[in-house]
């Protein structure tokens, strides 16, 4: 009798886990006809950061690229997606795709300078690069400048889908703009997790963990960890400009020092990434989770929330470096998107044959 | 001779930024720290510096030598405390904590003082000039220039004439064969930390009486700090200086040019001189 | 009383263990030399002894009193010196610079114990003022949360113990000037850089280093490896003067003729075990063969 070996990433776990996640993301998706406006707002923050964080992840985590500077692709998308409304004319739903390739184009450059960059020289020099943007930027007299700008009425008005939406939920027009950023955003986030986990399942994916688990010896085993580095940078900016672009079309309103903020756009992002835990795509789901957790608990005492905020951020670090989803996998084994492949079958009954 | 009064007018900016550097050029050598709070210990000093001179009615150069022992104090129980914990060879630990660190800090300021921003006052120093041929230069620009160029030698002396010095170096080559000599790595490190509070606290005294700040300036002076140290080269404190004088003398040209470029010029010339050489203008070793 | 000895040491890198129960012993005024292949475990059982690794307590005893958990500096400054494999000397550092260094640790307080009590005292007070002078209710070790979230930020052994124990007083015969007198090349390039130097003039820095703080034992790693012959007997010719000088002495040594030369007793290792014991004039060469590579002769 030969035995049955097989070579697997599936774990019960993760079966199971893919039938609850396919069951969320239409539970999420029909919660326009249960839910209040209020909470869709809320839920596309969640899912617009959690965007953001996998995306992190995905440089941090996987790619060994801590960056410091990815608000420079939120405020990137976000004024092409202006740019191009207001100066073009295009309806804000493709122009959000457009804020996408916007970043794409600023990463290029960036990339080329970066990657002479190692470890903090990497980290302080995409920051850098995203204040020149941000500079660069406030020059841009047509969007308003230094003080910023709004997306006009009329182009409010005429986005695509909107009077479909309000007719078929019976709500006002800019209720039905937030249902379609919603929905725009569950799609993004839903796509963001699938795509990641689809790219670490295959050879290259695995190649990233090696080499960010060591380049050297990767690059001995003939990976190449420049061209992954480039995939991982280019990926990361344009699912980041895509959500800054929808970021911005639902806030309706943009200046420079808001949609290039480091805090906003890169520190809570790495906070959520470390609480919940880093190189991993579970992590970021909990650390989100907890973020906005914190943020509604503590809404109302301003400054006090943030600088807790900060702290739990260092307690975390000091104290449980692999994070809450660390914890818990480490418990409990438990892992709902595995990668590593396991030899599975066979083992014990191969003496038989 | 417009440019001559641009670019000396820059080099003595130069000298307040590499005043901001020098404290993370110091900690950023010895043990590779990238500490993203340090802007905002440069804003916490200066605010603790106003409450001394405030609260005892003290001019303050005086109220930053009160300030200078708790701020040292400070930094050796940030290193020992907390950031001892975060070195090794990820870079991510003590980017994040520090990033915590920085957000703690600016909130924190921010609900003790509000954002309203601040400034210590000099009295009639603080618009004194003199006369250097036809171009008249700031008397606190040049005492700031000449205070960086103090700390410099100062820290010059330390890292090349004293024991602690000694034992700087050693750790920063090799912290298991320094503790085998008897050296504790935590420790030197953190009287490197609160050595670096020290320049802080002058870095603090001159950021306050320059011009106003409120809690969320620390970023940006952490930015011009990082520029100048990675300019200048990994260890090198004159190259450190070199690095603030490229920065600001890059920022005033700018602004002659347009006013609104004056940040992005400084910016672009750190992009540049990366560029060209990519380990900065003064690199130590090799 | 030996003056060190270690009981049924041992010794791991995160799963692998290096260390299996090793039982030495250094008598006042004794060299002892340590012999086994690559890998056997003789650094590691160095770096166990110094403090580099951390141990059981009493699982190392110098003079009788336990040393396991010391860190390096803590042991250093009881009076055990290290030459460390490879040497090890700091570049930044000119050859003086280098001798200093060993120099710079004599006995006593300085500022940074001062703060490092207060903010413990401190700590103890405010524990006192919250929860009265018992402090907290004994806990069950290694059940709390806190006690777990220590160790997985600390390690095992927690924070580095306080060594209160009798310090050396690093007074004696090793000065600068007697270290160059010892190796008069070293005072021509003393303000050469330390890594400027023949593999040779490198190790004499390395010994000297160790040597200034006037320890009671030195350990030296292999100080002839990748050295050429005539370069390993000048080292060796100091030895004698080193012992004048009252220290004890373990040398690594990878030459099993040079070993048997300098010891007064021997231990061969293998495999992380001792394998072999003996005077030198007791252990014959198929003992040897049989200590270094196994039972198969
Ligand atoms: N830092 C380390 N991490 C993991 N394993 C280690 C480490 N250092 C040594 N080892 C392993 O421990 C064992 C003993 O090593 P050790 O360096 O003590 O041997 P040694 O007797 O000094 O050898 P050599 O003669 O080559 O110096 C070896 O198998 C080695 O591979
Ligand atoms: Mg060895």
């Amino acid at each position: 009798m030969s035995a049955r070996y097989s070579v697997t990433t599936r774990t019960p776990a993760s079966t199971g886990a893919l039938i609850a996640a396919l069951a969320l993301v239409v539970l999420l998706a029909l919660a326009p006809l249960y839910a209040s406006r209020g909470l869709i707002q809320d839920l596309f923050f969640i899912l617009t950061m959690l965007t953001l964080a996998q995306f992190w992840n995905l440089l941090a985590g996987y790619g060994g690229l801590v960056s410091v500077g990815q608000q420079a692709f939120v405020g990137i998308g976000a004024y092409a997606l202006y740019g191009v409304v207001i100066l073009g004319g295009v309806d804000p739903v493709p122009a959000i795709l457009l804020g996408g390739v916007a970043a794409l184009v600023l990463a290029i450059p960036t990339a080329f300078f970066a990657f002479r960059l190692q470890g903090a020289y990497f980290a302080i020099g995409t920051w850098v690069i995203a204040e020149i943007a941000r500079l660069g930027v406030a020059q841009w007299r047509s969007v308003g400048g230094g003080t910023g700008t709004s997306l006009p009425r009329d182009a409010l008005g005429d986005m695509m889908l909107v009077e479909g939406i309000a007719a078929l939920f019976d709500v006002r027009a800019s209720a039905a703009r937030d249902i379609l950023a919603y929905w725009l955003a569950l799609a993004l986030a839903a796509g963001t997790i699938a795509g990641i986990y689809a790219l670490l399942r295959t050879r290259r994916g695995l190649a990233l963990a090696a080499v960010r688990d060591n380049t050297e010896a990767a690059r001995s085993v003939g990976v190449d960890a420049g061209r992954m580095k480039w995939l991982v940078f280019l990926t990361a900016a344009f699912g980041t400009g895509l959500a800054g672009g929808l970021i911005y079309l639902q806030k309706a309103r943009i200046s420079p020092d808001a949609a290039f903020s480091v805090t906003d756009w890169t520190a809570y992002v790495i906070f959520i990434v470390v609480i919940g835990c880093i190189g991993t795509i579970e992590g970021p789901i909990i650390g989100v989770l907890v973020f906005f957790l914190l943020q509604s608990l503590l809404a109302d005492y301003g400054s006090w929330y943030l600088m807790l905020l900060g702290l739990i951020g260092i307690a975390v670090m000091l104290f449980a470096p692999r994070g809450l989803w660390g914890l818990i996998s480490e418990k409990t084994g438990l892992q709902l998107f595995p990668i590593r492949r396991r030899l599975v079958g066979g083992v014990l009954t191969s003496k038989e044959g | 001779m417009i440019w001559v009064d641009t670019i000396l007018q820059g080099v003595l900016l130069g000298g307040l930024y590499a005043l901001f550097a020098a404290g993370l050029s110091l900690v950023f050598g010895i043990m590779r720290l990238v500490n993203l709070a340090h802007g905002d210990l440069i804003v916490f000093g200066a605010y603790l510096i106003l409450v001394i001179v405030s609260a005892l009615g003290l001019h303050p150069v005086v109220g930053a030598l009160l300030a200078a022992p708790l701020m040292f104090c400070l930094g050796w129980v940030l290193q020992k405390a907390v950031l001892n914990r975060t070195l090794g060879d990820d870079i991510l630990p003590p980017l994040l904590v520090t990033f915590g660190l920085s957000i703690a800090i600016q909130n924190g300021l921010l609900e003790g003082f509000s954002a309203d921003s601040q400034r210590l006052s000099m009295g009639a120093l603080e618009t004194a000039s003199v006369a250097v041929g036809p171009v008249s230069l700031g008397v606190l620009p040049l005492l700031t220039f000449g205070s960086a160029v103090a700390v410099i030698v100062a820290l010059n002396q330390v890292m090349y004439r004293t024991a602690i010095g000694r034992a700087f170096r050693a750790t920063s080559d090799d912290p298991v064969t320094a503790s085998l000599m008897g050296i504790r790595p935590d420790r030197v490190f953190a009287t490197a930390t609160a050595l670096a509070m020290l320049v802080v606290t002058v870095a603090a005294l001159y950021l306050g009486t320059r011009a106003n700040f409120d809690p969320a300036i620390g970023p940006a002076r952490l930015i011009y700090a990082f520029e100048a140290v990675i300019i200048g080269g990994l260890g090198s404190l004159w190259g450190t200086l070199a690095g603030g004088i490229v920065i600001g003398v890059a920022q005033t040209v700018g602004a002659a040019i347009n006013p609104e470029w004056q940040i992005l010029a400084g910016h672009v010339a750190f992009l540049v001189v990366l560029l060209l050489r990519p380990r900065g203008l003064f690199p130590r070793g090799q | 009383m030996s003056l060190l000895e270690t009981r049924s040491l041992t010794a791991r890198y995160g799963d692998f263990q290096a260390l299996f129960g090793v039982d030495i012993r250094l008598e006042p005024g004794e060299t002892v030399a340590i012999i086994g292949a690559n890998g056997a475990g003789k650094t590691t059982l160095m770096r166990a002894i110094t403090g580099v690794l951390r141990s059981a307590p009493d699982s190392i005893l110098y003079r009788g009193a336990p040393i396991g958990d010391l860190p390096a500096d803590a042991v250093m400054k009881r009076g055990i010196a290290m030459v460390p494999e490879g040497r090890r000397l700091f570049p930044s550092l000119s050859v003086e610079e280098n001798l200093l260094i060993g120099a710079q640790h004599k006995g006593g307080r300085d500022f940074g114990d001062a703060l490092d009590d207060l903010l413990t005292e401190t700590g103890r007070d405010l524990r006192r003022a919250f929860f009265g002078p018992h402090g907290l209710p004994p806990r069950r070790p290694g059940l709390a949360l806190g006690d777990r979230l220590r160790a997985a930020a600390l390690g095992p052994h927690g924070l580095p113990r306080h060594d209160a124990g009798p310090q050396h007083t690093g007074a004696g015969y090793w000065s600068l000037e007697t270290v160059y007198d010892l190796f008069p090349i070293l005072r021509e390039r003393r303000h050469s850089p330390g890594t400027a130097l023949s593999g040779g003039q490198q190790q004499m820095v390395a010994i000297g280093r160790a040597l200034i703080s006037n320890p009671d034992v030195l350990l030296c790693d292999e100080i002839s490896l990748g050295l050429a012959p005539v370069v390993i007997r000048d080292i060796y010719a100091a030895l004698p003067r080193i012992k004048a000088s009252g220290a004890s002495v373990i040398v690594v040594e990878q030459d099993i003729g040079q070993a048997l030369a300098v010891a007064d007793r021997v231990y061969c290792m293998m495999e992380g075990r001792v394998t072999l014991t003996g005077k030198p004039s007791e252990i014959g060469r198929a003992d040897i063969h049989a200590a270094y590579f196994g039972a198969a002769a």
